[in-house]
């Protein structure tokens, strides 16, 4: 065992930081006043090569391993979860399915672009009936000579609007359910292809939430993602790279949790002294510590075990399930530490309470990393 | 970074695992019932080498490291936790202070057999009114030409009455206070040092806890371990490491109850099915399971810290109180899942959660883990 980052991994994380202090921390409380989508800094990120981490260096990426990405995210999102998870949709499930499944056009016609940031990548599957239960999408994609046209709804969509490319999911064979379903990449301009409600949300300001209407796109044959009838494959393929990422996110919040409410105990004083004096508040700060600590060492494992190319089904969603609850818990935790002040938005901890809830939910809720855990226990 | 264990750990792990399944297991419900201590069973840990698992062959150990005996105690208590702590105590809390302060000539004559399990070891530090509160000790040795002359009562000394080695703290210098402590090694047999009442307990029945009174006891003065004044040290820095045996002790005991929660599960049949399919319990075994894993990781890294020199003493803390809790929690759900039957003697399961208890209580409570974390945290 080695419990240690490389010496590589080390340098990526003090350039994170780095990053993360300078370009994204001065920003976070515009995005929290307006719910501006950062841009300038999706460009900035791109230019510092943290757009394509695991793009290989023949795509204008960086090839990094997959450790080194989930340090990106877990920077990052200590510092501002909505940029954390443009970053995590953008690679993860924006970028990577046409790195694993996409022909050797498709990937120079757009891993180039997605890797420097001059694209952003979305990923459309969701629907409003068809969220858990993912396989049972009914947007249609109807092959029409050189074209598809499809016609749906798609919620939801992490980067909506913003996005240039979409990695969309929809029916091509009815009658074959989940066998029945293609990938496609869409892009931004596509005749037919309009950005729909963007939701108001509870936290990650500035990460845009939108709705997706496909009313007769038309969508080039030649942007269909492996073969037909292999969609639903090519969503789930990727699941423990989401999951390890959303992990991640969370894992961030949580620590910032914990950062935000000792520094704030140790200078706030009540009875003439300070509050972590007070062994309530003192042994609360152990207690969200040790929960970041454990997290922080499942999310790494998890992430040891994919860049190894190991399986991690099971550690990546006691990941997602660990870290999720933690950065809830520290968050709320936090709150209360700050009293009446961390109610208030003059102070960090009310944005990583709202920012927290939704890593409970996205990337498969904790309920479905549960039964994912427990069909694993029970097929040893 | 790595989370693999090398091949010799993982053959070791094997090695106890066979061990304790096959030698410890089959009469662990007996020894609990009749509150009896097997010596045997130290004899054959010790013809396996696991009785100095972490000390160089010089001294008669088995030259492996701290993360190694970690696994040995989990193992242990993966089928029993008495015997985990009988190790547990003997490494951590009696042997690892003649290796770390001892001189040349106590480590070959009280360290070499202690290794080599020819003798038993206990730790001496508790007192009727002094608990986590180590420092309000009362026992006091007063130096008298080549001795020094203890008097005074130590309680909850675990291993006591068996063992042959015992590490004893007591006041030198009473006006300095927890300066004025000083550690000695006392031998079984001397005069004036007898054993008072055996605890009935909760759990780790088949742990003898006994009290044990030092009536005008002679002990040599070059039996004093470390420095006059030196023991307060001696103690704390004792139960830095000691209180990762206990960490691995209760993920040992959450481990056990947990394989067979999951095993009834499969096996037992409900409304015509086996309760495994159902989702409440499904969820209760994923969450059993990522606590646990989340603790292994906690311990493993205390203990690889130890092993590279780093510190380990906030790591440790953390280990314990998470590993301590959550062998109570997922104890206590395995007796759920058993239901009736597992609230029956008939089945390990409620012996498991009468010992989980005492993994929070023991070397340094829960509470005192949290004000090590918090005080750390304080300072950072």
């Amino acid at each position: 065992m080695d419990f240690r980052f490389s010496e590589e991994h080390e340098m990526m994380r003090r350039m994170v930081q780095d990053f993360a202090q300078k370009e994204i921390a001065p920003f976070v409380p515009v995005m929290e006043e307006t719910e501006q989508f950062p841009r300038h800094i999706v460009k900035k990120m791109g230019e510092t090569g943290l757009m394509g981490i695991p793009v290989p260096e023949e795509w204008g990426g960086a090839g990094a391993d997959f450790i080194s990405y989930i340090l990106a995210i877990h920077e990052i999102s200590k510092v501002s979860a909505t940029v954390g998870v443009i970053l995590s949709v953008h690679t993860s499930v924006g970028t990577n399915p046409i790195l694993y499944f996409g022909s050797d056009e498709q990937k120079r016609k757009y891993l180039p672009k997605l890797a420097s940031g001059e694209y952003l990548g979305a990923f459309a599957l969701t629907e409003p009936q068809a969220g858990s239960d993912a396989g049972n999408i009914r947007t249609t994609a109807v092959r029409k000579g050189d074209e598809y046209i499809l016609n749906g709804n798609k919620v939801f969509i992490t980067n909506g609007g913003e996005a240039d490319v979409y990695i969309t999911f929809a029916v091509t064979d009815p009658s074959q359910g989940r066998r029945g379903i293609s990938a496609f990449i869409v892009e931004k301009d596509t005749p037919g292809f309009i950005v729909g409600k963007k939701e108001k949300k509870m936290g990650l300001f500035g990460s845009n939430t939108t709705e997706l209407i496909f009313d007769n796109a038309r969508v080039p044959a030649e942007n269909l993602l492996g073969q037909e009838g292999i969609g639903f494959k090519i969503a789930m393929a990727n699941l423990d790279y989401g999951r390890i990422g959303i992990a991640a996110q969370a894992l961030g919040i949580a620590e910032a949790a914990v950062q935000y409410a000792t520094d704030y105990a140790k200078e706030r004083k009540q009875f003439g002294q300070p509050i972590i004096k007070q062994q309530a508040v003192a042994f609360n700060l152990a207690d969200m510590a040790t929960r970041a600590e454990a997290a922080r060492l499942l999310v790494y494992r998890a992430a040891f075990l994919r860049s190894r190319g190991l399986a991690c089904g099971m550690e990546a969603s006691m990941a997602k399930k660990f870290a999720s609850d933690a950065a809830m818990i520290n968050a709320t935790e936090a709150v209360q530490i700050f009293g009446g002040y961390g109610y208030t938005r003059e102070y960090p901890v009310e944005r990583l309470f709202r920012d927290a809830k939704v890593t409970q939910i996205y990337e498969g809720t904790t309920q479905i990393q549960h039964i994912v855990i427990a069909k694993h226990l029970l097929s040893t | 970074m790595n989370f693999h264990l090398t091949e010799e750990q993982e053959m070791l792990r094997k090695m106890i695992r066979d061990f304790a399944e096959n030698q410890v297991a089959p009469t662990a419900a007996e020894r609990d019932e009749e509150e009896r201590f097997d010596r045997s069973i130290f004899e054959q840990m010790a013809e396996l080498g696991l009785t100095g698992i972490p000390w160089p062959e010089k001294y008669g150990g088995a030259g492996a490291d701290y993360l190694s005996y970690v696994l040995a105690v989990e193992e242990l208590s993966r089928v029993d936790a008495s015997i985990g702590v009988t190790l547990s105590a003997h490494v951590s809390l009696a042997s690892w202070p003649i290796y770390k302060f001892g001189t040349e000539e106590q480590k070959q004559k009280y360290l070499r057999p202690l290794a080599e399990g020819k003798k038993l070891g206990a730790y001496c530090l508790t007192e009727p009114g002094s608990g986590s509160d180590a420092a309000g000790m009362r026992t006091t040795a007063v130096r008298d030409g080549d001795h020094y002359v203890l008097n005074g009562s130590k309680i909850f000394i675990t291993n006591a009455g068996e063992a042959e080695i015992y590490i004893v703290f007591a006041l030198t210098n009473p006006e300095l206070k927890h300066k004025g402590i000083t550690a000695f090694i006392v031998e079984k047999g001397m005069p004036g040092f007898t054993m008072g009442k055996k605890e009935k307990k909760l759990g780790i029945r088949s742990s003898p806890t006994l009290a044990v009174n030092f009536e005008d006891v002679r002990v040599p003065v070059e039996n004093v371990l470390g420095e006059e004044g030196q023991g307060f040290k001696i103690a704390m820095m004792t139960l830095d490491g000691g209180r990762n045996g206990i960490a691995a002790q209760a993920l040992g005991i959450a481990q056990g109850a947990f394989d067979h929660a999951l095993a009834y599960a499969k096996e037992r049949h409900q409304f015509g099915k086996p309760i495994a399919s159902l989702q409440a319990i499904q969820f209760k075994l994923a969450d059993m399971a990522t606590k646990i894993e989340a603790a292994r990781l906690l311990t493993y890294q205390a203990a690889w810290l130890e092993d590279q020199g780093l510190p380990y003493g906030k790591a440790s803390a953390m280990s314990k109180v998470f590993a301590g809790d959550i062998a109570m929690e997922v104890t206590t759900e395995a007796v759920q899942i058993f239901g009736g039957y597992g609230y029956t003697r008939e089945y390990p399961v409620e012996r498991f959660m009468r010992d989980a208890k005492i993994t929070q209580i023991y070397e340094g409570t829960n509470e005192i883990q949290r004000v090590v974390i918090s005080n750390y945290l304080l300072k950072e």
